[in-house]
């Protein structure tokens, strides 16, 4: 039954025109964009607020670990090993969440671990974004063998198993830095960006007002960046936000399999790991950057899902 | 100076009234251009379209495409447009307007035939010359929702004209243009930072004609641009377009499925059906002296907002749905909904000319229609 | 479980022994609830059908038209949708106050709706026939075979050519004009007392439009229902409909039988609406146009809503909304069925 979708349209029509006869409406919404208003939505979802809270907190202390603690999380103090379990009374201390085998504070692990997983999140992201909304774009815009070429290689890495592909491409380099997993993860993902693209422009390049800026004799540079991209940015954006909560954890994943970053590099899932083998004893170790895990993909995920709600043309 | 040279009129479809054309042979960039900025007197014709045809392939096959057949969109057809007039042409969906509309715009690309604009043919323009013919040739669109960015701000959408074509306007002028241009079409100046989903929908349509004139052109093709609009929006619209008509000197093809308003708009009309002019005249011989049977079915169907007036009509409700183009009737094609149709009908195509009956009797009846049994028939007024 | 009991009450004979109208609206206020405050969609609306009778709900985009049929059919989406007033009447109980498993067993069955758009209607994975047949099978517990059979009878009714051929064809194989017929189809199958059409052929083709409505009147006279006429087309309306309400701003403006309404409008937005259309039969001047814009809901002007756009308008329009009244001759003789909700209705009607 079409019932959604009419009564929408339904509301739409009863809302939709902001007639010039009313006279009221003050000066401050004269230019209200689409951005904009999205903006204005987002600044009332509280899941918006919650998740944007959390990520400014991440990038604090991605940014700045010397706020938030003064213990090295490098220097272990073995009079602490295996007997420093969490005093959890005692919050910011340098032993609040317990101390690792080798007698290393959890909690200092775990704020200058944040670094690791943001760098690849936010990188992996803007490289993906970078080369598949070109490619998207590309092969979106131009169609025919342009369109067919890109598809089929795109098709051909979007077969590869994400960390499974990851692992192989990790294998050929034995000096894993950040930088080494940031590579392998945008080399596997960047596929998802030109699909989200490519779908988007196809859809845009159908509008009236591509063909109106065309009947003007505008060229394929403005068409493409003035008309086609500010509208096909959106459902990239959102999915940009919640893959990078995806690589986030991608990270994590290959770190615990030994195969992402390793020791001495400070990160999650190199702890996670390390915990592991202490499950029976030590607990805390293990719980504490599982949890940091967990709540910073929630944190991204929530964000996109916001900004995929506030976007949404359907709601306007 | 390009040389002038006058070619017969290939007869494909013998159309006398359809006039010569005399086209332009432009040597240089330079001289394309110079011929496309010469004005044109009204009353001669200014766009001259002949044989116009455009196929759609349909293809199978994901990377090596095999076509296995054609959508006939538009199916060789001829007509003039005459400075200062307009033309009107109406039909069902799937008659190929829209389409023929594309074409004139070169937003798509013909599979054969010629439009010519001031004797030069614009599919085969490219470069300084197409850009020159952009400038005098503008479109309205129909659907005010999605013929308008969302993201550009008003003043932005009607003054992207500018943009592309700097040598129109001065920098520091565009925005005193733009306001001019939104006061010029009934709007409020100061909206120029609104963006179009603060609009409703005679008010983007409003819009749309504005980014239409900001160049000048001579002529405007507007696709359907009043038949999303409610009819209480739609009487401003039409009158604004009449208004800008004469002010600016403008030629308008009026492509439109609302019998109604085309005959008020338009000077001449022409129907279509599956690709092809059925026939065209002047709105009166048209309206009240057709002679075609789909025109003569068209307007019977048409309600009329009147019950007094509606009980004399004599109505005719044509049988089935209309065909497909992509694999249209033999011969006539309106034949497989026609209750004329004869062996002739499915054998022969009847050309788009006047009838051998009504030829020099002077009567309304004598103009171009396309039926190897055309008689006169009114079906508008009440018997 | 008490609903059982209740359904029970539910009429089930057609014709069943309820006396008056079939349906009644009475005094229903429908809101939406929006980002930029409570749009006003439906303010206060009255109307009835009888078996047999059609109404015809003109009014243009925002009216209200289509907000209040879907209140009728309950299918409005609630949240945002609101109904802060009001009571609909079908064969005299009030719908509004039933349960939802009592207004299911209304819905396609007693009361069917044929929507604008019988594409998006249509589940395009399944044949025509299938869906046909599932109110069958649903409602009627028949058998697969059985259910077919009847599917194509519904189609032969519907005058789809070779209809026993084309039962198991998808919606996408059909024109718009017969997918239109598989749903007026869907509407008839189990011969409900009344049926709502929301602008059904406003996606059609001049030629197939006749048709259809046609059609629709056709089947409308032979089982004797009410139906409900939804459009904005002045044209469409004159040809099938006993009576009008003329909508705006979600109130009913003015209200006759079909050919007073053309003759002699009551209303001035009536009067504009008919001005500002062409005519076929001749080539006027200048189109008379309404100056202005539809009324913005979330901000309705105060007193009568269409004042700002009136040509009549005094200080008292801007003040009191007019309530509907019965319009008179001149004489102050009788005019059925005639309302208007004009403070200067005599000089409209008589002027």
């Amino acid at each position: 039954m079409p019932d959604a979708t009419k009564t929408a349209a339904a509301i739409e029509d009863a809302i939709a025109p902001p007639s010039a006869a009313e006279p009221v409406k003050p000066a401050k919404d004269e230019a209200r964009s689409l951005w904009g208003d999205a903006w204005r939505d987002l600044r009332r979802n509280p899941y918006f607020l919650v998740s944007s809270v959390m990520i400014f907190f991440l990038l604090l202390i991605s940014l700045f670990p010397g706020l938030f603690t003064s213990a090295s999380p490098t220097v272990g103090d073995l009079q602490h090993h295996f007997l420093g379990k969490p005093e959890l009374g005692n919050v910011g201390s340098e032993g609040w969440l317990g101390y690792d085998g080798q007698g290393r504070s959890v909690y200092s692990r775990l704020i200058h671990g944040t670094r690791a997983s943001i760098i690849v999140g936010v990188c992996v992201t803007l490289i993906v974004t970078v080369i598949g909304g070109l490619l998207g774009m590309i092969a979106g815009y131009f169609g025919g063998l342009t369109d067919a070429i890109v598809s089929r290689i795109t098709d051909i890495f979007f077969g590869v198993p994400f960390l499974l592909g990851g692992m192989v491409v990790l294998n050929a380099f034995t000096d894993r830095s950040v930088w080494v997993v940031v590579f392998a993860l945008a080399f596997l993902g960047w596929t998802q960006l030109t699909r989200v693209m490519r779908g988007a422009v196809i859809t845009i390049k159908q509008a009236d007002y591509v063909h109106a800026a065309k009947a003007l004799g505008a060229g394929t540079t403005r068409i493409l960046f003035r008309h086609i991209l500010p509208n096909a940015m959106a459902p990239v954006i959102v999915v940009a936000t919640i893959a990078l909560g995806g690589y986030i954890s991608a990270e994590a994943t290959l770190s615990y399999l030994g195969l992402g970053l390793s020791a001495p590099t400070i990160s999650w899932g190199v702890d996670i790991s390390g915990g592991v083998t202490q499950i029976r004893t030590a607990q805390h170790i293990l719980l504490y950057p599982s949890i940091m895990l967990s709540l910073t993909v929630l944190a991204f995920i929530m964000l996109g899902e916001a900004v995929r709600n506030a976007l949404d043309p359907k709601l306007r | 100076m390009a040389e002038l040279r006058k070619t017969g009129a290939d007869a494909v479809d013998a159309t006398p009234n359809v006039t010569e054309v005399e086209t332009v042979d432009a040597a240089t960039e330079a001289e394309a251009v110079a011929a496309i900025e010469a004005p044109v007197e009204r009353g001669e014709p200014i766009l001259q379209v002949r044989d116009l045809v455009k196929h759609f392939p349909l293809t199978q096959g994901i990377l090596f495409k095999k076509q296995v057949g054609a959508v006939k969109a538009v199916d060789g057809v001829s007509f003039d447009l005459y400075q200062g007039e307009t033309l009107g042409i109406v039909g069902e969906s799937g008659c190929g307007k829209s389409t023929v509309a594309k074409l004139l715009m070169n937003l798509e690309r013909a599979t054969a035939g010629e439009v010519f604009y001031k004797g030069q043919d614009i599919t085969r323009l490219s470069g300084r010359a197409l850009k020159a013919v952009r400038r005098n040739i503008q479109m309205v669109f129909q659907d005010p929702y999605t013929s308008l960015n969302p993201r550009m701000t008003v003043g932005d959408i009607i003054g992207e004209p500018f943009d592309i074509h700097p040598e129109v306007a001065p920098k520091g002028d565009r925005r005193r243009k733009v306001q001019e241009l939104l006061d010029v079409v009934g709007l409020n100046p100061e909206y120029i930072n609104r963006y179009p989903h603060q609009f409703s929908g005679g008010q983007r349509q409003r819009i749309g004609i504005a980014r239409g004139l900001a160049l000048n052109p001579e002529i405007i093709i507007c696709d359907e641009p009043v038949s999303a609009l409610d009819v209480s929006v739609q009487a401003q619209v039409i009158n604004l377009m009449e208004k800008l008509q004469d002010e600016f000197n403008l030629s308008y093809v009026f492509i439109a499925h609302d019998l109604s308003i085309v005959r008020h708009i338009s000077d001449r009309v022409g129907v279509m059906y599956l690709g092809k002019m059925a026939e065209i005249g002047t709105d009166a011989q048209i309206y009240d002296h057709p002679t075609h049977p789909y025109t003569q079915a068209l307007l019977s169907a048409v309600p009329v907002p009147d019950p007094a007036a509606r009980e004399g009509r004599e109505r005719i409700i044509l049988t089935g749905d209309v065909p497909s183009p992509a694999n249209p009737p033999s011969g006539c094609r309106f034949r497989t909904r026609c209750w004329k149709a004869e062996e002739k009908c499915a054998t022969d195509v009847p050309l788009l000319a006047v009838p051998a009956r009504f030829k020099g009797s002077g009567s309304p009846a004598e103009h171009e229609s396309a039926c190897h049994f055309a008689e006169e028939k009114d079906v508008v007024h009440a018997a | 479980m008490t609903t059982i009991d209740k359904t029970a009450t539910v009429p089930v004979s057609r014709g069943g022994d309820h006396e008056g109208p079939l349906l009644e609206v009475r005094d229903l206020h429908v809101e939406f609830h929006t980002r930029d405050g409570v749009a006003k969609a439906v303010n206060g609306v009255n109307y009835s059908v009888s078996a047999g009778e059609t109404l015809a709900v003109l009014g243009e985009s925002g009216s209200g038209k289509s907000v209040t049929a879907q209140a009728i059919m309950g299918i409005l989406d609630m949240p945002p949708g609101r109904i802060p007033r009001g009571e609909i009447f079908f064969r005299g109980q009030d719908m509004l106050k039933m349960s939802n498993e009592e207004r299911r067993k209304i819905r396609g069955r007693r009361i069917a709706m044929i929507f604008q758009d019988a594409l998006s209607s249509l589940n395009p994975v399944l044949t025509v026939g299938y869906q046909l047949g599932e109110m069958f099978r649903v409602h009627q517990g028949l058998s697969k075979k059985a259910a077919r059979a009847k599917a194509v009878e519904l189609m032969d009714k519907v005058k789809i050519p070779a209809a026993s051929a084309r039962v198991d064809d998808y919606p996408h194989q059909f024109s718009g004009g017969m997918r239109q017929r598989i749903m007026i189809a869907m509407a008839l199958a189990l011969e409900p007392d009344l049926i709502i059409a929301d602008e059904p052929t406003t996606a059609l083709d001049v030629t197939v439009q006749a048709q259809v409505m046609d059609l629709l009147a056709e089947l409308q006279r032979e089982y004797n229902m009410g139906l409900i006429l939804i459009t904005h087309d002045l044209g469409v309306v004159a040809d099938v409909a006993d009576k009008i309400a003329v909508m705006y701003a979600g109130r009913i403006v003015e209200q006759a039988p079909v050919h007073e309404l053309y003759k002699r409008p009551a209303h001035p937005y009536t009067r504009g609406l008919l001005d500002s259309i062409p005519r076929l039969d001749q080539k006027g001047q200048e189109l008379y146009a309404i100056k202005g814009l539809p009324p913005n809901l979330l901000n309705v002007p105060t007193g009568c809503a269409f004042n700002p756009r009136c040509p009549k308008a005094e200080d008292i329009c801007r003040t009191e909304i007019p309530a509907l009244v019965p319009v008179t001759e001149r004489d102050g003789g009788e005019l059925p069925g005639r309302r208007s909700a004009c403070h200067f209705w005599k000089e409209t009607i008589h002027g």
